[in-house]
């Protein structure tokens, strides 16, 4: 499906609150959306179901993309997410469990997501529950060591019902030289596969990939701010905000 | 204590299905049984112990109770944030129970230390703090609050006080009535207290559970115009609860508990205890001194 609604949503959304990370939102945006149109059957009715699939956002700072899917499947109204960022809104710039219905795990202290769905996953191992765990990390994220204390903890307890995917838009690149992050998963113990993270055909058979014993890892290649050139892997735009009078001109060159 | 702990939360495994204990390589052989009979909700995760707290968090979102314990220093200290964020944040309910305590393992040197534990948990939102002085006191605190919501630590010690006290979760005990002053002991202060106060015409409440804090039962036998807390973990970590419990009162408070520094000794912890002024003759110098000043 084409996002480009999603993104002026997002576009207009942030505008609007002068909050939100545009360009890490549209970065995960096609792995969100094919997570919530076609894999993770959670609804708004069946939200609190105890055998539902769980979805954790490590890497909450993405969380206006979250929250523009979410209110595209009913979790939340229109008038709710134009209230981003407000003080009595439920929606802040990272995801609170305890306010935004459908949200799984408040995050935004990266590295705490993988090891709280390393433990959702275990949850379920130990309920003999079939259910999955997803979770998405950055490649920034890759730098705390809990993401690879996590990574040994999944493959020693073979919680091949977890998903971990890396939402690698080389955000990271200025930092640390992270090498090849498929390969360090596998060298962990998962199952590992790269994939081009805006396509929503492989980021599907990724996501629903058989997997044996072993957790699996989903490198996915993408873009920040993928669909507005003006902020593509434009580091000016990491924190900001298009001004009220832009507003019309990114919403027509959004794609 | 050890021995209390393996005992008690193997207890807690057998009789509710939602409990599952974390474990940080430490406690290994004490925890071998329940491991054996409840393979699947008993796990030495490993040496990580920040993601050994997330980990418990995920649990507890899929309907258990964790137990998590490791050395205080490693547990509170190196996962504060995760304890903060993943528990106190989120609401979740969880148990952490550590060992080692201020300095019990003395000839370890500071980095196996953690008299700073209380005052930094303290920090949280919603956490429980517990501070038992003796093993069976333990058992009974954490057989009543472990499946209560809420996150709660449970402070353990090598270093106990001779016999028990039925004592009760966020409730002080009353040891004795005097007039001149009140001395509140903490967990395993209170031999030295009570022994120091034989004499002395005092008040003594004896303090297992700081947070929620028994605001109560101060207010009610407070005596005297002189209030004395005695506490094994840097001194004044409760000093904001005190003062508000007092409030409005005319009273002088003092602290006898472990100094900020960073302990000169190895040896035992009676060799710490008594550079930091805290072995039994010298609290009871100390106490009288308060109790007489002007």
């Amino acid at each position: 499906m084409n996002l480009i609604k999603l993104k002026q949503k997002i576009i207009k959304t942030a505008t609007i609150a002068n909050e939100g990370h545009i360009p890490a939102a549209f970065s995960i945006l096609d792995i969100l959306w094919v997570l919530y149109d076609r894999v993770l059957n959670i609804k708004p009715k069946t939200a609190n179901n105890p055998n539902r699939n769980r979805f954790v956002l490590s890497k909450g700072h993405a969380s206006i993309g979250l929250y523009v899917v979410l209110a595209e499947k009913g979790f939340m109204s229109q008038k709710t997410l134009e209230g981003f960022g407000k003080a009595d809104s439920c929606l802040g710039g990272h995801p609170d469990r305890k306010k935004v219905p459908g949200v799984e795990a408040s995050t935004g202290s990266l590295g705490h997501g993988l090891p709280m769905a390393v433990g959702l996953a275990l949850g379920a191992k130990i309920k003999k529950q079939k259910n999955k765990v997803y979770v998405i990390v950055g490649d920034g994220e890759c730098n705390e060591g809990t993401i690879w204390e996590s990574a040994m903890l999944a493959a020693h307890n073979k919680l091949n019902n977890l998903y971990c995917i890396v939402d690698y838009n080389h955000s990271g690149d200025q930092t640390l030289d992270l090498g090849d992050i498929r390969e360090k998963f596998k060298a962990f113990g998962w199952q590992a596969v790269s994939i081009d993270g805006h396509n929503q055909k492989e980021i599907y058979r990724a996501l629903t990939k058989k997997s044996d014993n072993r957790p699996v890892a989903i490198i996915a290649e993408t873009i920040k701010g993928k669909g507005l050139k003006i902020i593509e892997n434009n580091p000016e735009w990491t924190h900001k905000y298009p001004k009220l009078e832009e507003l019309d001109k990114f919403l027509t060159e959004v794609k | 204590m050890r021995k209390q702990l393996a005992d008690t939360v193997g207890d807690a495994i057998k009789a509710d299905d939602k409990v599952v204990l974390l474990f940080g390589d430490v406690g290994t052989y004490g925890f071998r049984h329940a491991a054996a009979q409840f393979p699947s909700r008993v796990y030495n995760v490993g040496i990580l112990e920040q993601s050994m707290v997330s980990m418990a968090a995920g649990l507890s979102m899929q309907g258990f109770i964790p137990v998590v314990h490791t050395i205080a220093a490693f547990l509170v200290e190196r996962s504060f944030e995760q304890i903060k964020d993943d528990f106190g944040y989120q609401g979740l309910g969880g148990n952490f129970i550590s060992i080692g305590a201020s300095y019990d393992m003395a000839s370890w040197g500071c980095t196996h230390q953690c008299p700073a534990d209380i005052g930094i948990l303290k920090n949280i939102p919603e956490i429980e703090v517990v501070v038992p002085g003796t093993a069976s006191e333990f058992d009974s605190l954490f057989k009543e609050s472990y499946d209560n919501g809420h996150p709660t630590y449970f402070r353990l010690s090598f270093n106990n006080n001779i016999g028990n006290l039925k004592v009760n979760f966020g409730k002080a005990n009353v040891i004795k009535k005097g007039k001149k002053a009140t001395v509140v002991a903490v967990g395993p202060m209170l031999d030295r207290v009570k022994e120091a106060c034989k004499d002395m015409d005092v008040t003594v409440l004896y303090y297992t559970t700081l947070q929620p804090f028994d605001y109560k039962s101060l207010k009610k036998n407070i005596s005297g115009d002189k209030l004395i807390v005695c506490e094994p973990y840097y001194s004044g970590a409760f000093a904001v609860d005190i003062s508000q419990a007092m409030s409005g009162r005319k009273i002088a408070i003092s602290y006898i508990g472990v100094p900020r520094e960073f302990p000169h000794h190895y040896g035992t912890t009676g060799d710490i205890d008594k550079s930091f002024h805290l072995a039994l003759n010298e609290i009871k110098i100390r106490i009288a001194k308060i109790i007489n000043s002007k």
